[in-house]
């Protein structure tokens, strides 16, 4: 299994899901410049968190023009699996790639802190190994992760079960208190109608070992690992 | 010729920057200033034959790259363009 972790200028957590894809996952990881002109054969592309061209303009703005992205595109629209993580996630919703946008906090601060989100839907390659509920406990690390779209695209999201993640208490329940940044119900990661591409907030790769306090974040990557598996195709 | 183009978060989109500097402003003093939207302002230099040329060429950049139409709206002024 061969992920794809794709570097723009900026990015700085493009190590982290290189060490959990491959030193903690024991996967096959490449580093993919974001001029690069293919994907290298990846079966999974993560687009990994930081602060893509500075977060000029907007988060996200400027990378998503990247020559690479063409390629991801390309391999999101053939059915290949592809998460963006924070820095990641703003990059999808600027590309079009996921719908919505992603504001300043609600109290403008950066937040660095351990949080909880609960998996709504079991029905992506990411967290088909999950059970729908389950509560995961996972860092975030953002300015601007303040889920946003319009009230008709946030009903069309709920109804074609596109919210993957909400922000949760510790026992799985919404409340306001829980939500860390102040998005539109409590959204910290939504898919597209493919199902395929994921988005998400919080960093799963910085949960995958004991040692960094949480292990949780592995769901995503032994989900997608057992989905290509067992679907043998990309 | 020079253009400017100014972002502005939409009316239904919170601004918590905006936000932020209207209670600045009240506990200055300034108790009239009732709202602050906060946006972006750019000056373009575009080589066009004619104010239309230029109006266009900037509305296609603004729609592509300088505002995300998901939350922002844009206004575009050209020099030489009294306007419709």
């Amino acid at each position: 299994m061969k992920f794809a972790v794709v570097e723009f200028p900026g990015s700085n957590c493009d190590h982290d899901a290189y060490h959990a894809t491959k030193h903690v996952l024991g996967q096959d990881a490449e580093f993919v410049w974001h001029k690069d002109a293919d994907l290298g054969g990846a079966d999974v592309v993560v687009l990994p968190g930081g602060f893509s061209y500075g977060d000029y303009l907007r988060t996200g703005a400027i990378a998503r023009f990247s020559p690479v992205m063409a390629r991801v595109r390309e391999f999101a629209d053939a059915g290949g699996p592809v998460i963006g993580i924070c820095n990641g996630f703003q990059v999808l919703l600027e590309a079009g790639l996921l719908e919505g946008a992603l504001l300043r906090n609600r109290d403008l601060k950066f937040l660095c802190e351990h949080v909880h989100i609960r998996i709504e839907r079991t029905d992506t390659p990411f967290t088909a190994g999950a059970v729908a509920g389950q509560v995961l406990r996972v860092p975030i690390a953002h300015g601007e992760g303040n889920f946003h779209a319009s009230p008709e695209t946030v009903a069309a999201l709920e109804a074609n079960r596109q919210v993957i993640f909400r922000y949760c208490a510790e026992d799985g329940e919404l409340s306001d208190r829980s939500n860390p940044n102040g998005s539109v119900s409590a959204i910290a990661g939504i898919c597209n109608a493919g199902r395929n591409v994921v988005g998400l907030m919080p960093h799963p790769e910085r949960a995958c070992e004991s040692m960094l306090g949480s292990t949780d974040g592995r769901v995503l990557f032994e989900s997608v690992i057992s989905s290509i598996a067992a679907t043998g195709v990309v | 010729m020079k253009t400017r183009v100014f972002v502005t978060l939409k009316p239904s989109v919170f601004d918590p920057q905006g936000r932020t500097i209207v209670e600045a402003l009240g506990s200055m003093g300034y108790a009239s200033v009732h709202d602050v939207r906060q946006g972006k302002y750019f000056e373009l230099e575009v080589a066009a034959a004619t104010v239309d040329e230029a109006r266009a060429t900037v509305s296609e950049v603004a729609d592509k790259l300088l505002a995300n139409p998901v939350i922002e709206s844009y206004r575009v002024e050209v020099d030489g363009d009294d306007g419709p």
